[in-house]
């Protein structure tokens, strides 16, 4: 995985943020995943198979989800089965739209989501992930890229 | 008064089946069914005979394209708006060659879906 590939996830998710929001979100400086768990509330995980190997996963808070689910939906009931659902399809976006790059032969699984502060998301041991930190308004949130 | 237009739904997210049925609703539409997963929808293809279908790809137990070649073996006239994540061109004339009369990528807003669905309505 070079820069180039780690580019493409960044700008689908930029995408994804001013489509649905019509706000920018900020993408940090991205650096190599050590030990130090990268895992907030609730967690949308894609598996890459096919042309690539690897996951891709965004970890976000639930204010962050509440308020593109308003966005979405506006609607302010929004139970915790909503942000679940929400995160899986923002893992499911970003990751499909990066097929405009990689072309058909790039497959994602549906997503798995995993809700609550678990103690890390298992990446593949034998390839390097990246994390890329987000900023959309005030909400900070993760995208982590493991990718053969 | 216009026969309402059998809508049925069919994606994973609840959240985009909730959004694409509130987007809609200025249509002349009823939406007799929705599905979370592609044998779901096949079964609930049969039970309430839609017009029309929006239908997305990544899906558990059986995928969106299996899914529109199975409905349109049930029912050749239906009109398929195809909404995924997937974008790629290919896979957008794949759609289209398997019969999907119209192909909207994720993600989108209310103005691209109506824009799209008043363009199938104009097949009819």
């Amino acid at each position: 995985m070079n820069e180039t590939d780690l580019h493409f996830f960044i700008d689908s998710t930029m995408n994804y943020f001013e489509e649905i929001t019509n706000e920018k979100a900020s993408a940090g400086i991205p650096y190599i995943k050590d030990e130090e768990p990268v895992v907030l509330e609730y967690t949308g995980i894609i598996g890459i198979s096919g042309k690539r190997k690897g996951s891709v996963y965004i970890t976000t808070n639930e204010a962050m989800l509440r308020e593109i689910a308003q966005i979405i939906l506006g609607m302010e009931d929004i139970q915790s089965e909503d942000f679940k659902d929400l995160v899986g399809e923002i893992a499911n976006t970003i990751s499909g739209n990066v097929r405009q790059a990689y072309g058909s032969d790039f497959m994602i699984s549906v997503p798995v989501v995993v809700e609550g502060k678990a103690k890390d998301i298992k990446l593949p041991d034998n390839i390097q992930s990246f994390v890329v930190p987000l900023t959309w308004k005030d909400y900070k949130s993760f995208l982590v890229v493991c990718l053969e | 008064m216009n026969k309402k237009i059998k809508l049925m739904i069919v994606d994973d997210s609840l959240i985009i089946r909730e959004a694409i049925h509130k987007h809609l609703r200025g249509f002349n539409i009823e939406v007799v069914g929705t599905a979370e997963d592609g044998k779901i929808a096949l079964d609930v293809f049969k039970k309430v005979d839609p017009d029309v279908v929006t239908l997305d790809i990544t899906m558990p137990e059986l995928d969106g394209l299996t899914v529109l070649e199975e409905m349109l073996k049930l029912k050749k006239d239906v009109k398929v708006m195809v909404v995924t994540a997937l974008s790629d061109k290919a896979t957008g004339l794949k759609a289209i060659k398997l019969g999907a009369k119209s192909f909207l990528p994720k993600p989108f807003t209310p103005e691209k879906l109506r824009d799209s669905f008043q363009r199938l309505l104009a097949q009819y």
